[in-house]
């Protein structure tokens, strides 16, 4: 290791701008692997996808057959209820990459910090991941949420407070409660992985230097962050915009249409009754959707991944 | 004097929101421990005489160990399948980046965004005929899928916050670049590496949607074991707290123990 | 490290055990419902096992709309996961019109096929043929706290009106003490609330669609039925009641929080277990009220057990399902388990049984419900279809959520009964377009 550091130090600025090339290595065959397999796994459910958005198959009607042309997207367009279910989805993903992304950092940073007991804490602060979303949703709407039974109304009333009925009133709201209760476990755990690659030696030059915790936040862990932070939004993102067990469980998709999502809209009608056209036209579009959000968060990702 | 009441202060802080943050199941715990009758009950009772019985039941009615097993393996199965293609890739992607990279990377991404719902007529059909319904291996394949984007991604974030000055020094020392993977890489991103598996892991052993509809008897996982315990009708809160603790018990293990791993922060100051 | 080697030695026990059992002759995969009914079947289907040596069972057990998705995937792209299925009087008609199921015609003398309730086997059948045995019926009644009753001086008529439900809960609602005059499923669902709904409003002479397959939801029936809901609900019913479906119902008033609910028959045996009710020793019950007409103030269900086509062993299939549904098997459970936990709703011998009148006093009432309703006409106007508390076509699960997703925000005062209403008819005309029934 010392004979290492040794060469470290003395070849780093030689071999610097080698770095930037590396083009005598053809690295590619190390990437074939990945690359064919995901290809294979995209356009085989893809094109089946595509296939079935433009033919009338409905599972229970298999006299309904037939090419339909853009009939399914057609229907899709006229439901009322898409535009609604786009802006949910939109708001759900939002809110919770946000809640999330802002969460996990704070307490990367907070448990980067030595305690007693640091890494039991750790432990149950990453346990809520642990739990099927399926259940994690239930816990909350009938033990923790429920306004007779649930552990929150207990607590309000205790103190004298009208009980809040969550799902009722504030539906959106507590689904993003929920999903970001399960999603600041990972936020978490990724952000304190990356923290912990800090190199000391830059943060033991900035406190010699004067600055201060919160300059050091902003200054050294934050940009430090950056790609992490990046990769947390872009998987989290993956993921929530197809949340669906959670309100299957607690709202199916209600009161009204209020916490109807896309994922949600495509089961209600395109499963429940087995109308495979309409379910993979749904999926087209869905997967239109995904791809412009990415574009966007993209352009910010990019930016980061050139950075260093 | 001072850092110890910082460090007084950091625990008081830590731990309010570790209890905060893990109170749901910790009273789902203990409702797994209570009757029926008072799992529904208000005020809420946080002493009562704890009973077996749901747990009982639970062994009783499904083979639990048969669904463990089936978790333990498509789980354990594609996170290691995963590691095997990602590694290398995230390895090239992040030392040898080429113009394409980040739209590699964008693309292996988007091969995600396509909601289940929407697939799964497609994909059961294809199931079917591939003869791989209801079987381990099946559930592996898919899993492997589904969470390869993730691990390239995190695989490949973590490596680049390897500095390359240590694999060039390698290099230099007569190193191939599989020598550089493997004996100078791995080892200083095993943090890396393991939280990332151990994220692929718990994807994998809570995905509820592939797992339901792709098996039924011989290769379902856990998440059909909970599914068998969840709204039936009649009061259930108290089973399916036992049947999710049963559930979750293999997992915590695994997590307690790659703590370890996770705790190893990348030290480049112990390299002095 | 210490937990590994005991936790992989039973592993291995339990691997090889699994490969011993494996070597019996033919296996019959049953796909159920969590049900207790079903459980208890489970748990007793040891003893067919063991009569039958060369038949190996292979339990699948999901929660309800999981199991529904699951069945349906396989029955209708032919993939043979399962030999035996349970599905309920929704299902049956339809996969039988697709030619799904094996018609069970060829039943042994002693199965008794005529003690098997009349409307419980008409709604297994199609075309004079049934497809399913039973092993579970239900209809919806009335239930109610005596010792509140008795507190306001009220007497529960045996087929009370929805006027005098609306006067008992403005009486015993006392939500201060936390305790609501009526409980009601408000959870959107073509199952959950839609199963209510659409009893109240076949008993206050509407219906889902006219016969030509107009949708009628914005109709003055549905108007009346629904305002009458919202205002009941809003006045005298719980919080939180548009996210409680039948199981937060039950554990509601089990732990005494409800006046009166009115639900599915198979919650009296709940309610009036000890073990599982807080209210054991104080609840009545009654018929479902009615308004104006009383067809279709009750609904009709029950869970069956088909044999898919696509079943490579339909013989061994048959037998299991002959056995389960039979009076032995009835007897048996009754014997070992209590006769509280027979399966209700299925043959008229079980209520006779005096046995098992004793352990439910309720039984008489129960059946009452079973045997008058009918889904054949449900509703004082003539309608295409069948079903009381549903509509037996395939577009029925997305027209009765989505419906049941526009009362339910009605129901949370999100927007008004006429606009919920008027939104949920032009989302049911516009399915029914689609799928070809109207022009």
């Amino acid at each position: 290791m010392a004979a290492l550091a040794k060469a470290t130090l003395a070849i780093r600025t030689a071999f610097q701008s080698a770095r930037k090339t590396g083009r005598e290595v053809d690295t590619r065959p190390l990437l074939w692997p990945s690359v064919i397999v995901l290809f294979l796994w995209m356009i085989v459910p893809l094109a089946m996808t595509l296939y079935f958005s433009v033919i009338r198959y409905n599972l229970l009607n298999p006299a309904l057959t037939g090419f339909a042309g853009l009939e399914n997207y057609a229907f899709l367009f006229e439901d009322p209820a898409l535009w609604t279910a786009l802006w949910n989805t939109l708001v759900l993903v939002g809110s919770v990459l946000i809640i999330t992304v802002v969460l996990g950092t704070l307490f990367a940073v907070l448990y980067n910090q030595d305690f007693f007991g640091r890494s039991i804490a750790r432990l149950l602060v990453i346990a809520p991941f642990f739990v099927m979303p399926t259940v994690s949703a239930l816990i909350w709407k009938n033990m923790m949420m429920h306004p007779v039974n649930g552990f929150i109304a207990w607590l309000q009333s205790s103190v004298g407070l009208q009980p809040t009925d969550w799902f009722a009133h504030y539906p959106m709201l507590s689904v993003i409660i929920i999903v970001a209760w399960q999603w600041v476990p990972f936020a978490f755990l990724i952000l304190l992985t990356s923290i912990q690659s800090l190199d000391s030696e830059q943060k033991e030059a900035a406190r010699i230097d004067g600055a201060g915790p919160l300059a050091m936040f902003f200054y050294i862990i934050l940009p430090h962050l950056r790609r992490a932070i990046s990769v947390v939004i872009m998987i989290e993102t993956i993921f929530l915009l197809t949340i669906f067990a959670e309100i299957y469980v607690t709202t199916s998709g209600g009161p009204g249409l209020a916490t109807t999502n896309l994922a949600y809209l495509i089961y209600s009608v395109g499963l429940l009754q087995f109308d495979a056209g309409y379910a993979s036209a749904g999926g087209v579009i869905a997967v239109i959707l995904a791809n412009i959000v990415a574009f966007f968060l993209v352009r910010t990702v990019s930016r980061n991944l050139q950075h260093t | 004097m001072r850092a110890s009441r910082g460090k007084i202060g950091f625990t008081v802080l830590g731990w309010s929101v570790a209890l905060v943050i893990f109170f749901p199941i910790f009273w789902m715990a203990l409702t797994a421990f209570k009757t029926e009758v008072e799992a529904v009950a208000t005020p809420p009772s946080l002493w009562f005489t704890p009973t077996l019985e749901n747990f009982e039941e639970v062994f009783e009615r499904s083979d639990y160990l048969k669904f463990a097993w089936n978790s333990i393996a498509v789980s354990f199965g594609s996170t290691l399948l995963a590691l095997v293609f990602a590694v290398p890739a995230a390895y090239a992607m992040a030392f040898f980046p080429s113009k394409r990279t980040p739209d590699t990377l964008l693309w292996m991404l988007s091969t995600k965004m396509m909601p289940p719902v929407g697939v799964l007529v497609p994909m059961y059909l294809l199931f079917k005929n591939l003869g791989l319904l209801d079987t381990v291996t099946g559930l592996t394949i898919i899993y492997t899928l589904i969470n390869l984007p993730i691990v390239v991604w995190m695989l490949y974030t973590y490596f680049k916050d390897v500095p390359y000055e240590i694999l060039e020094a390698g290099r230099v020392d007569g190193a191939t670049p599989l020598q550089q993977l493997f004996l100078l890489l791995i080892p200083l991103a095993l943090p890396g590496i393991a939280s990332t598996g151990l994220l692929a892991l718990i994807l994998a052993w809570n995905e509820a949607f592939w797992s339901l509809n792709l098996t039924s008897s011989q290769g379902a996982p856990l998440t059909a074991f909970i599914a068998s315990y969840s709204a039936p009708q009649g009061l259930f809160w108290a089973k399916l707290s036992a049947a999710s603790l049963m559930a979750i018990a293999p997992i915590l293990v695994v997590g307690w123990m790659s703590q370890r791993q996770l705790v190893q922060g990348l030290t480049f100051g112990a390299v002095k | 490290m210490m937990r590994i080697v005991p936790l992989s030695a039973a592993l291995a026990a339990a691997l090889s055990l699994a490969g011993t059992a494996a070597h019996a002759a033919t296996t019959v995969t049953i796909a159920t419902v969590n049900n207790g009914e079903m459980i208890v079947m489970q748990k007793l289907s040891k003893q067919f096992e063991e009569k039958h040596p060369d038949i190996k069972l292979n339990w699948v057990v999901l929660e309800e709309n999981v199991l529904r998705q699951r069945v349906t995937t396989d029955i209708a792209t032919g993939s043979g996961q399962f030999d035996v299925m349970t599905i309920g009087t929704y299902e049956v008609p339809i996969w039988a019109k697709q030619g799904w199921l094996l018609p069970l015609d060829n039943l042994p003398a002693d199965y008794d096929l005529d003690d098997v309730l009349k409307p419980v086997r008409d709604g297994l059948s199609y075309e004079g043929k049934l497809y399913a045995l039973p092993f579970y019926g239900e209809s919806s009644m009335t239930f109610y706290r005596k010792d509140l009753f008795k507190k306001a001086g009220l007497k529960m008529p045996e087929r009370p009106t929805y006027d005098d439900i609306a006067k008992f809960a403005a009486a015993i609602t006392d939500k201060g003490a936390g305790v609501y005059g009526i409980c009601l499923r408000g959870k959107p669902g073509w199952g959950e609330n839609m199963a209510f709904l659409s009893t109240l409003i076949n008993t206050y002479g509407g219906r889902w669609f006219d016969e030509k397959w107009n949708p009628e939801i914005d109709s003055p029936q549905w108007k009346q039925a629904i305002g009458f809901y919202v205002e009941l609900m809003t006045k005298y019913g719980p919080p939180g009641a548009s996210s409680n479906g039948f199981n937060e119902n039950l554990a509601l008033f089990a732990s005494g929080k409800c006046g009166m609910w009115i639900d599915a028959t198979v919650a009296a045996g709940m309610l009036f277990n000890p073990k599982e009710s807080q209210v054991a020793d104080k609840v009545g019950f009654a018929q479902a009220p009615v308004a104006v007409t009383p067809k279709g103030a009750h609904w009709l269900w029950s869970w069956a057990l088909a044999i898919p086509k696509s079943s490579k062993v339909p013989e061994a299939a048959q037998q299991f399902v002959t056995w389960a549904t039979s009076k032995p098997y009835i007897e048996l459970v009754g014997t070992s388990e209590g006769w509280t936990s027979v399966p209700p709703g299925t043959r008229k011998s079980t209520y006779q049984n005096p046995k098992y009148r004793e352990a439910a006093p309720f039984a008489p009432s129960v059946l009452q419900a079973i045997e008058t309703a009918d889904p054949t006409s449900p509703s004082a106007k003539p309608v295409p279809y069948t079903g009381v508390q549903y509509v037996g076509i395939p577009e029925f699960q997305a027209i009765g959520t989505q419906v049941g997703q526009a009362i339910a925000g009605a129901l949370t005062g999100q927007m008004p009964v006429d606009q919920a209403l008027k939104s949920a008819q032009a989302v049911a005309t516009r399915t029914m377009r689609q799928a070809g029934y109207l022009k």
